[in-house]
Order: structure tokens, then sequence, then C-alpha cells
């Protein structure tokens, strides 16, 4: 193809031309023109080359020149000068490509069209997409980069080289290297092909993926579309090896899912594993104070929404420690009027619970209705990072994982640094001496009930971002908190965060191979099978406390 | 617990039934002569007629009370709280439920004579492998025992000889029905997904909408609590039965005295699981329906409600607070829909604070005392059941 030969030494020299240059754009006026003129004026090799070299500019200028000639509407007026024509009534406005001014209207017959075929069209077409390369802006050159890889031309390989060795964005940079190799794909050079096939390992878009696989698929005559074997074996290889990759981004998806569902998890348990773990206090209606949580927030974004809207953001800063006051005075209520009778029979607790928490719900439905709630997001929170390899992480589901985090570190402090928590460990361990050493018994048992209560009602807080507000909101997580707190080991906080994100860790892996619902079966199962091996759990006590 | 056989010996057996069971069996025989005749031979503007409905609807009383049996059994006297009672029931109703799906043949909508509807609906071409031999009564009967009894075995099995009791074993029953929920809402498990099994024609050849046939289901279901009452108060009399009871008050004792304590577990459980799967399997012809919703947790924590309120460890009380609860269910729900679940949940407190005794429990108690007062014969003293486990503890 000596043609193809041709346009590359000329556009060579022309690039020659633009790298001699000290500054790029404006400070080459005379350059430019020259370019414009050799477009416009020169033989047919002249031209592409000069389209050629005029993208390599990144003169913001160019584009319009290339746009012109690619849409016919270049031309050189009686005086020889090159001007854009635009449409007008009267004729042709034309305007200056150097300065970007306007000259005056004419009559069409004034000026001469430029003769463009239509393979120079293209080629100032495709000029136009890499032109950008150059441009100050990484969003723009980020896009250039993106047509030379659909376009493929041969032509902008310079230029695209040219433009990574000063590229400094890594994203573009990613983006040129890619338009690169699917260049180089297309070269007769064998070599060079199986460098291209091996850089593009480096990338897991479905596009290249096609390209690769298009190369090492056998046609019906037998022959490949590659007729080099080892690049063959290479692209094979490359595309095993984004496979792999594709897969390990998939896997990283399912555990950051599974983490998310643990955060949840954990939340919606940690309280339960306050007021069962440590008291032995089995509470039915421990679900109910998420839900009360959960009705907090949405009390209080309603009161925001009417009397402050400015602050409806922040609502949920608001919601906070109103939804852990609330739930909390609701438990110690509970621990007062309910429990303390039942300490030591945790059977009947668990009875008594379950119709404190089928009233808790009817009270709801009485007071709000049976349909869900509506509670905003934050603008703060709304959005998601996505990653190349299509792992999608929305920001309200990060935002709880660190808050579910900072609530347990929190409960650890207060539990291991607070009067109240030694109290609390005191009681839990020995109620009798603690009692003979003047703890107050029943304030701490109310207080820490109170503790484990006010926990889930910010769970609530929390689950009204990702999930419906219905009266029937926390009986979705009873089950699984119970088994998160049993998996975990009971009056163990450490196994119980543990439990969580192996639950939730398990289930999002199960998920996909098994089916949604399949997959919590399996877990529930594994789960049961796992309290009959341990019955205590992930992390047991161990001592006198076992059987107390 | 109160009056247990206090020989070992032979013991007749209608010696070996308190007061209020005696009653209880009087009341099931005479329903189950009376009501159908009642029903059956008189006219519907007789004063004493019962209209069919109220026959279906009393039937399914009984069979709740069976099941409120089965859970005393368990957790009366032998400590186990189940919170997946339920689950068996279900088990037992789908054994049956799979039984009338095969006897529609080809009278369903699609008039397949092999696949049962939601199978056609399915584009299912043939039928899975565990649905073979349900078209045979007597296979299905065998299933209905046969499927809770195993599910009951292999899990009882494990927890048992794990040591797993109390609340743990409560979480992990409480995890099983949920699982067998989810398993059974699942269309690919073939049990009719989230519709279940229902629009039965005939049991046996019978017309399920005559009104004899809801008679004779009313029988049978009056004759199995009759039964299932006997089963399990024979068990509770034996020797076998003071030992359960010393297991529930002190377990490690009774093992440490030889006992192997798992097996006897085990027993009970599975026993309870089968008369459970019975009560599943008369429920549902009574009913028309069965599906994944019996395996809801909160349905099987609500029948620990029933025991309770009727008085944990009696076995007629338990009997009697299925009939109560469940009336009081369908008085409410109709009279007072939004009202019923503040009552269900009040009764849970009420009862577990108040009554610990239920009320039958409750009401011997003051039967008793009256007779102390005054002076006339009246059984030993016992200690209450509350003070026995404090005291085991």
């Amino acid at each position: 193809m000596p043609i193809a030969v041709i346009r590359c030494l000329l556009a060579s020299f022309a690039l020659l031309v633009v790298l001699a240059a000290p500054q790029r754009g404006v400070a080459q006026d005379a350059d430019f023109a020259a370019l414009v003129d050799t477009a416009a004026k020169g033989e047919f090799a002249e031209q592409s080359a000069a389209i050629s070299a005029l993208a390599a500019t990144g003169d913001p200028r160019a584009q319009a020149v290339l746009e012109a000639l690619a849409e016919r509407g270049l031309y050189v007026t009686a005086e020889g000068q090159v001007v854009i024509g635009e449409d007008h009534p009267d004729g042709l406005r034309l305007i200056d490509p150097l300065t970007g001014e306007e000259i005056g209207i004419v009559g069409s017959r004034d000026v001469e069209r430029v003769r463009a075929n239509n393979s120079l069209r293209r080629a100032a077409r495709s000029a136009i997409g890499t032109l950008t390369l150059m441009s100050p802006d990484p969003a723009v050159r980020l896009n250039a980069a993106q047509t030379v890889f659909s376009s493929q031309d041969a032509g902008a390989l310079e230029m695209l080289e040219q433009a990574l060795e000063q590229e400094e964005d890594d994203d573009v940079r990613g983006a040129m290297q890619k338009a690169r190799a699917a260049i180089l794909l297309g070269s007769d050079d064998p070599a060079l092909r199986l460098e291209a096939v091996e850089a593009l390992r480096e990338f897991t878009d479905p596009d290249i993926r096609s390209m690769l696989a298009a190369l090492v698929v056998q046609r019906q005559d037998g022959t490949y579309a590659e007729t080099d074997e080892t690049v063959r074996a290479a692209a094979a290889e490359s595309l095993e090896a984004i496979e792999r990759k594709l897969a390990a981004w998939r896997i990283a998806g399912y555990v950051y899912q599974g983490i998310s569902l643990g955060s949840v998890l954990l939340l919606a348990a940690i309280g339960l594993a306050i007021t069962f773990g440590v008291m032995g206090v089995i509470n039915m209606a421990h679900g109910e104070m998420v839900m009360i949580g959960a009705y907090t927030t949405f009390v209080i974004q309603e009161v925001i929404r009417n009397h402050a809207p400015e602050l409806l953001d922040w609502s949920l800063f608001v919601a906070i420690p109103a939804a852990f006051v609330v739930a909390g005075l609701a438990g110690i209520a509970i621990e007062r009027g309910i429990i303390r009778f039942l300490y030591g029979r945790p059977l009947e607790t668990l009875l008594a619970t379950w119709g404190l928490s089928l009233i808790l719900r009817q009270l709801v439905r009485t007071l709000f209705g049976t349909t869900n709630q509506e509670v905003g997001t934050p603008s703060w929170m709304q959005g998601a990072i996505e990653t190349t390899a299509g792992v999608t992480m929305t920001y309200n589901r990060l935002y709880i994982i660190l808050f579910c985090l900072l609530v347990f570190a929190g409960l650890m402090v207060a539990l291991r640094r607070t009067a109240l928590g030694l109290q609390m460990r005191a009681v839990t361990q020995n109620r009798q001496m603690a009692r003979a050493m003047g703890i107050r018994t029943g304030r701490v048992d109310a207080l820490t009930f109170g503790l484990g209560s006010g926990i889930a009602g910010i769970a609530g807080v929390a689950l009204s971002q990702i999930d419906n507000v219905s009266p029937n909101l926390g009986q979705g997580y009873i089950i699984d908190s119970f088994l998160v707190v049993v998996f975990g080991g009971v009056g163990n906080l450490w196994g119980t965060l543990a439990g969580a994100f192996s639950l939730g860790v398990a289930n999002k892996l199960l998920e996909p191979y098994a089916g949604a619902v399949l997959g919590k079966i399996l877990v529930l199962v594994a789960i049961i099978l796992f309290i009959q091996k341990r019955p205590r759990g992930l992390f047991a006590l161990r001592g006198r406390a076992v059987e107390a | 617990m109160a009056r247990i056989a206090t020989s070992t010996g032979y013991v007749p057996l209608l010696m070996r039934i308190d007061g209020g069971g005696r009653v209880l069996l009087g009341l099931m025989l005479a329903a189950a002569v009376a009501v159908p005749a009642l029903n059956l031979l008189t006219p519907a503007n007789f004063a004493l007629h019962v209209p069919t409905y109220l026959v279906s609807l009393w039937g399914k009383y009984l069979c709740y009370a069976l099941l409120a049996v089965s859970v005393d059994l368990v957790w009366g006297y032998c400590g186990i709280l189940s919170l997946g009672h339920g689950a068996f029931f279900a088990l037992g109703g789908y054994a049956m439920g799979m039984h009338l799906m095969r006897e529609i043949g080809d009278r369903g909508v699609y008039g397949n004579p092999v696949l049962p509807d939601f199978m056609v609906f399915l584009n299912w071409d043939t039928l899975p492998w565990y649905w073979h031999g349900f078209d045979s009564f007597a296979f299905a009967a065998l299933m209905v025992l046969l499927v809770p009894g195993t599910l009951a075995f292999v899990f009882g099995w494990f927890a048992f000889r794990s040591r797993v009791s109390g609340v743990y074993l409560s979480i992990i029953t409480q995890a099983m029905t949920y699982a067998l929920m989810l398993a059974f809402l699942r269309n690919d498990m073939g049990f009719g997904g989230n519709n279940g099994l229902t629009d039965f024609k005939d049991v046996l050849g019978f017309d399920l909408q005559a009104d004899s046939t809801r008679c004779a289901l009313f029988a049978c279901s009056a004759v199995a609590l009759g039964l299932g009452y006997i089963v399990c108060r024979l068990m509770v009399t034996s020797k076998f039965g003071r030992v359960i009871m010393a297991v529930r008050d002190a377990e490690s004792r009774t093992r440490f005295l030889g006992y192997r304590v798992e097996y006897y577990k085990l027993v009970v459980w599975v026993v309870s699981a089968m008369l459970a799967g019975i009560a599943g399997a008369l429920y549902v012809p009574q009913v028309g329906i069965i599906n994944p919703g019996e395996f809801v947790p909160a349905n099987s924590i609500e029948i620990i409600v029933w025991v309770a309120v009727g008085g944990r460890g009696t076995l007629y009380g338990a009997a009697l607070g299925g009939v109560l609860v469940n009336y009081a269910k369908t008085y409410f729900t109709g009279a007072a829909p939004e009202i019923w679940l503040y009552l269900l949940g009040g009764l849970f407190i009420a009862v577990t604070l108040l009554l610990p005794k239920g009320v039958v429990g409750t009401t011997s108690d003051l039967w008793q005392r009256r007779h102390e007062i005054f002076g006339r014969r009246g059984s030993p003293p016992v200690a209450s059941q509350g003070e026995q486990r404090e005291a085991a503890e």
C-alpha cells in the first residue's frame, strides 16, 4: 500500500515540523496558515498529510478547518485565501480560519469550493478526533483517545504516541494505550501485533475482549483472522488473562456487596449482642427498636422539611442521636415494665417480647399507616463509584459500612472505658458479687437494655437509607440478627463482628451460583449445622461464665 | 408436674388420664358423633342445627388443638421450646396436599391427567420424582408421618447429640422453618411456589365440598385429637415420661444418673413432629389450601402462645388454649381487625407475666386453694412448675 506509506511519511514530516516548534498552539501561526493552505490547495497526498499535521498541532482552530473540510465547507477566495464558508440566505458567510473572524458575505460563485474526495473527508473526520489529543482539558483528551480507539485510524498512531509521551493523567494514558494497541493490532508487522495483543491484556473492556476473541476464532474455511500463530497464541493468552481479571473483579464485587450486607447485619445484630449476649435476654422486639429508629428518622426529616428545608441534607445528624434516645427510652421502659420480671426465664422473655413486638408493629400501623414511608437520601450520600470492570459501589452503602464500624468502635469504647461499661461487665460476670460490691444491678440492667435498644435505633437510621420504612422493617432482620449473634458466639462482640461479615460475604458469594433464595437457604442450613458442631458459636466464652 | 403416675407398674388406661383429659376425651367423642348428626340430620331451620361452615371452622380449631398438644408434649414435658413446629405441621399438610392434587386428575384447568395445574403452567413435562406415589392415599398417609418425623429425627439427632439446648435450640428451630419457607416459596421446588397447593376436588372419592365429607373430616379431627392426647398422656405417665420430665427440670443431673438424655429427647421430639404432621394433614382438606405461609416463623411462635394460654404441661390445657385463642382470633379479626394484634400481643405479655401456668393451671390452683380452705380432701400440694425449675437451676 504505497499511498499509506507516503501518508505516513508525510505525516511524520509534518509532525517533525510541529515537534521542532518550541511551543505548540498560537506561537506557530505561520506554520498553521501554511498547513491550512496545503490542506486546501495541495495535491491529494499533500492534503492528507496536512490534515494529519493540522490535527497534530492540537490547535483549537484546526477543528473548525477540519470540520469545514469534512463537510465540504472549505473555500478558496479569488485572492487565494483559504476561508470557511457557512450557508447564509444571501450566499455564503466567510470566516477566516486563522482568526475566527467573519470576513463578509459573498455569493456562492465568488469563491471556489475545495475539492475533497471521500477518503480525504474521512481522514479529516478522524483527524478531528485526534486533534484534541493535545487539548489541555483531560476530559477532551480522554474523549479524543476513545474516538481514536473506535476509529482505529493508523494515521493517528504517531500523534497518539506523541501525546502518550507527555500525558500525565492515568485515565487518559490508559485510554491512549488502549487506542494505540488497537491501532497496532491492524498493523502488517506481526511483532507489532504481538506487542499490541500483549498490551491489551491490561484492559477489561468488553470491546477489547471481542477484538481479541475475533483474532482467535477459526473461520468456516479453517483459516484465522490472525495469520501469525504466535500472535494468535498470545491473543488467546491475553483473552484468558482478561477473563481471569474480570472474574477477580467480579469476586471482589461480590465480596464488597457481602461486606455491605454484613455491615447492615452487624448494625442490626450489635444491639442484640448486648441484650442477648451480655444480659441473656431474648428480645424478640429488637427488630421493632430498629423500626422505631427508622420512623424517628422519618419524623425528623418531615419536621425539618416543613420548618427548615435548607437543613434537609443534615437531617440524619439530628436523627442519629434522636433515634438513639427514642429507642433507648423505649428499651428502658420495656426492661422496667416487662423484662425485669422474667430474668432467668429466657423462654418466657422470648414470648413476652414477641407479644410486645406485635403490639409495637400494630401501633406504628395505627399511627403511620401500613404503607412504606419515604425517607430521603441526603445529596452527599447519593451517587456511586464505578470501576472499569463493572463493579459499582454506591455511596450510601459505603457510608453505612463506615458508620457501622464507627458504631462498633464506639460501643467497644463504651463497654471498656466507661464506668457504666465496667458495671455492665461486672453484672454480666457475677450478679451477686456485683451487687455485694455496691453496684445497683437493677439500674445497670435497665441502662444496658437501653443501650442495646438505642443502638438498634441507630441501626434504624442507617436502614432507612437502604430499605423500606414500614412496620415490618424489623421483622426482616430479626432472624438474621439472632443467627449472627449465635454464630459469632454469644457474649462476644468481636464474634458478632466476625459473624456478621462472614455471613454477609458467604451470602453474596453464594448468590450468583445458587440464586438469591437458595443461597440464603444454604447459609441458614450451614449455620444450623455449624451450631450443632459448635453450640457456643465461633468464639465461645470459656470458663465459668459459660454455664451461668 | 402434678398428677403423674406414682407407680411404675401397670396402670389401667383410664386411670392414667387426669380429670381434664377425661373431659377432653368425652367432649371429643361427643363432638365426633353429635356435630355430624346435628349437621346432616337436622333441617337448616332447627335450633340446634350446625351449619357446614361451622363444622369446618371447628374442624380447623381441633387441628390447631392437636398441634398445640404436640407442642405441649415437647415444651411442657421436655422443656424444648420449639419455634419451628409450624414446619412439621406444614410438611404434613403438604404431604396431604400433594395427594389431593393428584386426586384432581384431569379435572384441573389444563386437564392434564398427571401433572398438577401449576406444573403445566410452568411448562414442566414430567412429574418430579418426589411426587411419585402420592396418587395412593396410603402412601400419602405414610408420608404425613414420615416426612415430619424424618426431618425431626435428623434435626434432633444433630441438635440433641451436640447438646444444643434452651435458647439456642429455639433459634435454630426458627431458622429451620424460615429456611423451609424460603425453599417452598421457590417455584423450582415443585410445590406450587407462593400459591402453594389448592383447588382440591375430593378425597378418597368423596367430594370435599359435600357436607358429609366435611362432617367426616371433622369427626376425624376430633378422633385424632383424642387419640393424640391419649398417646401423649401415655408417654408422659410412663417411666419414660418421668425421665423426660427429669430432663426438663435438671438435664445435667439426669445425664449424670446414667440416662442417655439425647435419645429420650429425640423420641419425644419425633413423636411430637409426627403429631404436628397429622394435624397439618387433617387441616389441609378442611381449609382447602396449603401454602408457604404456614412456614412463617411468626405462626410457630403463635402456637407457643396457645399452649401458654391454655396451660403448659397439662396437654388438655394446650388443646383448650389452641381452641380458645383461635376462636378469639376468628372473632376479633372479623369484628375488630385492627385490635386483634394488640390483643394477641397483650395476651403474650399477660400470660407470661400474670398467668405463667395458663388458664388451666391457674384455675386448678384456685380450686385447690378453695379445697384447702374448706378443709376438704384435695390432692397433696405439689411444687409449681416454676418453683421446680428454679430449684433445678
